[in-house]
């Protein structure tokens, strides 16, 4: 049980003899206690300009603080049992949970029979559950949800899979919202011919893929950050000429901060259907249910195809691929069309669904969270991005009303952190990744500039 | 005609030029080392002639074809592989999926290839399963040579194979490449081991901060006194 050695990455036993403030328990328990004391002092009342500190004062004392303390201290006391129970082997209080779902997932890929029963099961499940939910939901699961689904498969294909670090992705679902504006005539210039958002669906693909290839053309040669500084600086600059297109040259193109109103919902005549979608958020629940299967389906397909080979190479070494006979810049181009244009889908339903876009919708923070929620779920896994993007849009939902509005990011950080801290792979990692990032905690080759670097699990 | 020609090619990083007019040639069937100090361009001599780098004159003919313009992928299709500097395995693939990766480009099956690189290096195919990262750095440099064969290349580039290997590990490595070569393959050796290189090779260049600034029979420059001094870390004036 006890070390005399203490290795990196290895957790001191019960029995172990270091000084007290040497012990990976009593460390992990003063910043436990130290994070509960911020979060408490965070989220109490604030104080204002004239008296800052009053939010402080009136927060030592208030029972919120010794309750964010108990919990601390709770989680603390729970994890060193767990070690205990364990032993000094690796501690992660989520791996009852985690046990059974490999145990299933590894299974499923043996077994053809048990993969097609999970599949319909969750299917089944799809179609029916958000029937039974509140109208309230129902939008959740559409606008929040549905869309950022959609946007996170395809930034998938590109920072999961081709390993290409996009900041910018939201731009690429501001063209395709802004192309729905100006063809359905609700932008101040007018339209050559206006379209229903069905139609619209090709020529923004096409205007995303453009501009997708536009991008990555010159940026591909760079690398890791510095590919991601610049898209980041492409989706400002996107959004910049939304919010400033008012005055473009002296002519009010992009109706400026105020976007475009009355975006026509989508429907439907055409081989003997005839259907308007309406306010009504279910009928795009199974619009977006019909769509994202499709995608699920042929992302898995090319993932598995010479052309995931490739992402994979690229990924890993890019000299190596090239070498080994890659055409890499058309791979890599290939990765970023897909992903502009899934993007670009996305911002044609989203536009017909809400009827309004405005600059606002395609924040750099946006951009941000589906990268989040691409690193949440598990890159480069398909079923974790869908999974990541629904916890992570449903999480401030569930919040709200609950506690103060202000507070809400503060939650979802912390949520981040304890997903870093514990399980940095993702909910539902790749196989590949999950390897990637085992060997780079070994100091085998980090996990490249996408993956977590070594060091931060224990 | 030779196998392969570089006819005055320059290459420039910018405004700097690393390539002042190599040229140089590789016959069918022969094993040429090309020599030179850290920096003086050999690795980029290997990269243009890949198709990694683009030449900003001159001129680069395989089996009579210009192929300074070419991809990366397509020189390779025709028969020109590279193994880069510095044992570039794929780190998380497997032993097996790096050499299946050598093989992109081929269409059909290649079990026949991929026999001859496991008789060549037998530690390869005791560790199919195996990641490429965890290999120790003989056995990537090995992985990285068989990769570069599983495309059947008529010509191989090898960038210093031998960098930071043992002793024995390098000799291993030098007899595979005769072995390579016997098998039919042309090779361009970049070496700083320049006394082993010579020994293996037939002809040498010397390369100089972007010039070939000596060129002829391998036995020849192996006892010439510049090369002897400059590359062979002999003390000509004591001799
Ligand atoms: N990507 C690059 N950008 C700018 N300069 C470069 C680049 N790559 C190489 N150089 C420069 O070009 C020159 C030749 O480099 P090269 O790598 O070809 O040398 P080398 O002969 O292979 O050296 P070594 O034996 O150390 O590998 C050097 O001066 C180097 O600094
Ligand atoms: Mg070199």
């Amino acid at each position: 049980m006890s070390n005399p050695t203490l290795e990196r990455g290895e957790t001191p036993g019960p029995g172990s003899r270091l000084p007290w403030h040497r012990n990976e328990d009593y460390r992990r328990m003063f910043s436990l206690l130290m994070v509960g004391l911020v979060v408490a002092l965070m989220t109490g009342p604030s104080g204002n300009r004239d008296h800052p500190t009053d939010g402080f004062t009136g927060s030592w004392f208030h029972p919120r603080v010794l309750l964010f303390l108990g919990a601390a201290a709770a989680i603390g006391v729970l994890m060193t049992l767990y070690d205990r129970s364990k032993g000094a082997g690796r501690r992660n209080p989520l791996q009852p949970v985690i046990a059974p779902i490999t145990a299933v997932r590894d299974r499923m890929t043996s077994q053809p029979l048990l993969r097609y029963s999970v599949y319909a099961a969750i299917l089944v499940f799809a179609v029916l559950y958000p029937m039974t939910l509140t109208p309230f939901w129902q939008r959740v699961l559409v606008d929040q949800i549905g869309v950022y689904v959609l946007l996170a498969l395809g930034l998938n294909i590109v920072v999961g899979l081709a390993g290409l670090l996009d900041l910018g992705y939201i731009a690429f679902f501001a063209i395709g919202a802004y192309t729905t504006a100006y063809f359905t005539g609700k932008l101040p210039v007018a339209p050559p011919f206006t379209l229903n958002p069905f139609e619209v669906v090709p020529i923004a693909i096409l205007a995303t893929l453009v501009a997708g290839v536009l991008l990555g053309g010159p940026t591909l040669r760079l690398r890791g950050d510095y590919l991601a500084i610049v898209t980041l600086g492409f989706g400002e600059i996107v959004r910049i000429l939304a919010v400033n297109g008012d005055a473009f040259f002296g002519t009010n193109v992009t109706n400026g901060p105020r976007g475009a109103v009355g975006i026509p919902h989508p429907s439907i005549h055409a081989f003997g259907i005839n259907y308007d979608w309406t306010l009504k958020s279910l009928p795009y629940y199974y619009l977006l249910l019909v769509l994202v299967v499709g995608l699920l389906i042929a992302f898995n397909r090319l993932e598995n195809s010479r052309v995931g080979r490739a992402w994979t190479a690229i990924r890993e070494d890019e000299v190596a691929a090239a070498a080994s006979g890659v055409p890499t810049v058309k791979y890599k181009l290939m990765a970023f069309a897909i992903g502009a244009s899934t993007s670009g889908f996305a911002g044609v339903l989203y536009a017909s669904k809400v009827g309004f876009i405005s600059p606002d919708n395609f924040l750099l923070l946006f951009s941000l969270l589906v990268v989040t929620m691409v690193i949440f779920g598990g890159m480069g896994s398909l079923p974790g991005v869908v999974l990541g993007a629904a916890v992570l849009q449903w999480m401030p939902q569930v919040l709200r009303g609950k506690v103060p509005p202000e507070d809400r990011y503060i939650y979802f950080g912390a949520l981040l952190i304890l997903m870093m801290i514990f399980r940095p792979q993702g909910l539902l990692p790749s196989r590949r990744r999950s390897r990637e990032l085992k060997l780079s905690e070994e100091g085998l080759g980090g996990a490249d500039s996408l993956g977590a670097t070594p060091g931060t699990t224990s | 005609m030779a196998m392969l020609e570089l006819q005055d090619v320059h290459v420039k990083y910018g405004a700097v030029e690393a390539l002042k007019g190599v040229t140089l040639e590789v016959n069918e069937g022969e094993i040429v080392t090309l020599l030179g100090a850290n920096g003086a361009g050999k690795t980029t001599t290997l990269r243009t002639i890949s198709g990694l780098l683009r030449p900003s004159a001159g001129r680069i003919l395989f089996e009579g074809r210009p192929i300074d313009q070419m991809p990366a992928h397509e020189v390779l299709g025709i028969g020109v592989g590279h193994v880069p500097e510095g044992r570039r395995v794929f780190p998380r693939m497997s032993v097996q999926e790096n050499l299946e990766m050598g093989a992109y480009q081929r269409k059909g099956g290649n079990k026949e290839v991929m026999q001859r690189v496991f008789e060549l290096f037998p530690v390869l195919s005791e560790r199919k399963s195996q990641e490429g990262g965890t290999l120790s750095g003989g056995e990537q440099q090995m992985l990285a040579i068989g990769r570069a064969l599983m495309s059947r290349p008529r010509l191989i580039l090898l960038d210093e194979p031998s960098m930071g290997l043992a002793p024995l590990i390098v000799a291993k490595i030098f007899e595979i490449i005769a072995e390579i070569n016997d098998d039919g393959t042309t090779v361009l050796l970049v070496e700083q081991n320049a006394a082993q290189a010579l020994k293996l090779a037939g002809r040498g260049y010397v390369l100089e901060t972007g010039s070939i600034v000596m060129s002829d029979d391998a036995a020849t420059l192996l006892s010439d006194d510049r090369v002897r001094a400059a590359y062979l870390g002999e003390d000509i004036g004591a001799a």
